[in-house]
């Protein structure tokens, strides 16, 4: 299958799911599906650096929660802006600070690297405490439409429709690298970064791409966030269980393949939701956290790799 | 207060040591199982970076959400008799809240340096991070002594939690301000190099202390990733790296 069918297909099925949706007329099947196809998009983007190049970024909140303040940011200075023209300059600032991040720490090797993407959340999350324009510590207000613009309906609808488009742009883009010459360096890096560099690949200008294209796309699966939510605050928007979620997905589906994360993510999405409106919002936040320890230690490969024959 | 200082001193040192070191201990073996888990599910199949790393941070979490969920968000503190009051000096005053956690942490940190340079354990650990293979082949086992340098690291780090709460009130999530604040440390101090970390940890502790009377608390776990940043940018191997 080659790149434009694929992307086609998932087009298709994007709008097939929101057809569903739509058909269904149910405002909690819109916030559901919205939260499960974001974490497609993180996982997908963590899985671009963490399972492409081996290089684990614990730092995801810090590039989520860029995108959220900058949409904070461009709401309050030109409300008018449309929402994906947020999403690309979120996604933009994101890409910057993975780069510059990337640029200074990957010269480390690769624990370093993890270590200081941790440490790099909690200084953006101080960063953003201290900024009062976005509300601080107290966090920020942000009035939604109403009406969805051109589909009509209520903005959720318009919501969990742009986070789709998210999703077939994040899957397009990583299923691209991982056929093209891009995918094969970071293979290369991941399995023997010493032995890559000797052969010629660029390492460094590899890993800067990748974690370009990761902190962008988190960024842009923050940027509605704001939106989202209605108000947000540097507790929520920094919250841990955005980093073990976006971790743990790509890991429980397979890091390998552009599908793991996605596997990950409706599994693991699903479960919490189920478990969220059975049990209690508590229990679900372990899930996540439970279930990669488990993945990690029985099933290296996680869901994609079960279903592979073994080489 | 006419109390006799050293009945105080007895008094808060033997309760907090006393504490500290039960948590310790218990957590140290913890620390040894979780090694185990580690070695056996990561290491031996040579596959340590990026699972071995998910692995902790699943752990991270989990203890994270289980503390939450026994102890809920708010913030905890302890009750001591020495917590309250000062050590007079002409010039300045010395909080015993602040002073008991810097002796137990400085008679530690000394303690552990002469165990890893005096000890055939402590030198055999120093000697696992440099060449594992050549240990192997003077026969000792680096796994085991893996283990035990994982064992005590968390037990170190287990005390130093016990003072923690002798300084400030606590918070599950709390943990995640030092990870930062650790990592610039060793950074700063050259990996492995135990009076460049002393001296990294007192600048940090400084700069940090400046920080938050000047420019107010809220800006403070900035200073260690700005540090960290100028440290990798100038001089990646620390101040005294090897």
């Amino acid at each position: 299958m080659r790149g434009t069918p694929f992307i086609l297909i998932l087009i298709a099925i994007a709008a097939v799911i929101f057809g569903l949706a739509r058909w269904l007329d149910n405002s909690y099947a819109f916030f559901v599906g919205y939260v499960v196809v974001q974490y497609i998009v993180l996982g997908t983007a963590w899985n671009i650096l963490g399972g492409y190049t081996g290089y684990v970024n614990f730092g995801i909140t810090a590039f989520f929660a860029i995108g959220a303040y900058s949409s904070v940011v461009l709401h309050k200075l030109v409300p008018a802006m449309p929402l994906p023209a947020m999403i690309v300059v979120g996604g933009v600032m994101a890409g910057i600070v993975g780069i510059g991040t990337g640029y200074l720490t990957l010269r480390l090797r690769g624990v370093f690297f993890s270590i200081a993407t941790l440490a790099l959340a909690v200084v953006v999350q101080t960063l953003i405490t201290n900024w009062d324009f976005v509300g601080g510590a107290r966090g920020a207000y942000v009035l939604r439409p109403r009406v969805a613009p051109l589909i009509g309906g209520g903005y959720i609808d318009y919501l969990f429709l742009i986070m789709l488009g998210l999703c077939v742009a994040a899957l397009a883009t990583a299923r691209a690298i991982e056929r093209s010459a891009l995918g094969f360096g970071f293979a290369a890096i991941r399995d023997d970064e010493a032995a890559a560099e000797a052969s010629g690949v660029p390492t460094l200008r590899l890993k800067l791409i990748a974690t370009g294209l990761s902190g962008g796309f988190m960024g842009m699966a923050g940027a509605p966030l704001p939106f989202y939510v209605t108000y947000l605050d540097p507790a929520s928007g920094f919250s841990l269980n955005y980093a073990v979620n976006a971790i743990a997905m790509p890991l429980i589906g397979g890091t390998s393949s552009w599908l793991g994360p996605v596997v990950g993510a409706v599994l693991v999405g699903g479960l919490q939701e189920y478990l969220r409106v059975t049990i209690s919002s508590a229990v679900n936040v372990l899930v996540a956290g439970v279930l990669m320890v488990v993945f990690v230690i029985i099933a290296p490969q996680g869901i994609v790799g079960l279903f592979k024959r073994k080489r | 207060m006419d109390v006799s200082l050293d009945l105080l001193m007895n008094a808060m040192i033997s309760g907090l040591l006393l504490g500290g070191f039960y948590a310790a201990v218990s957590i140290g073996l913890l620390g040894m199982a979780v090694y185990q888990v580690y070695y056996v599910a990561f290491e031996r199949r040579d596959d340590q970076s990026l699972r071995g790393l998910s692995f902790f941070f699943g752990l991270l979490f989990i203890a994270e959400v289980g503390l939450i969920l026994v102890f809920g968000v708010d913030y905890r503190s302890v009750n001591a008799r020495y917590i309250g009051p000062s050590l007079q000096l002409v010039l300045f005053d010395l909080p015993w809240r602040l002073l008991v956690p810097f002796l137990v942490s400085m008679a530690m940190a000394i303690g552990l340096q002469i165990f890893l340079s005096r000890s055939f354990l402590g030198r055999a650990i120093q000697a696992v991070a440099q060449d594992q293979l050549a240990l192997q082949l003077m026969a000792a086992n680096p796994t085991r002594i893996k283990r035990i340098a994982f064992g005590l690291s968390i037990a170190t780090a287990a005390l130093a939690g016990a003072c923690l709460i002798i300084i400030q009130p606590v918070e599950p999530s709390i943990g995640r301000e030092y990870i930062g604040r650790v990592f610039a440390i060793c950074v700063l101090g050259g990996l492995g190099s135990f009076p460049g970390m002393m001296i990294a940890a007192m600048t940090l502790g400084i700069v940090e202390s400046l920080t938050s009377t000047f420019f107010g608390p809220s800006w403070a776990p900035a200073v260690a990733f700005g540090v960290l940043l100028v440290t990798l940018a100038v001089r990646p191997s620390g101040i005294l790296g090897r």
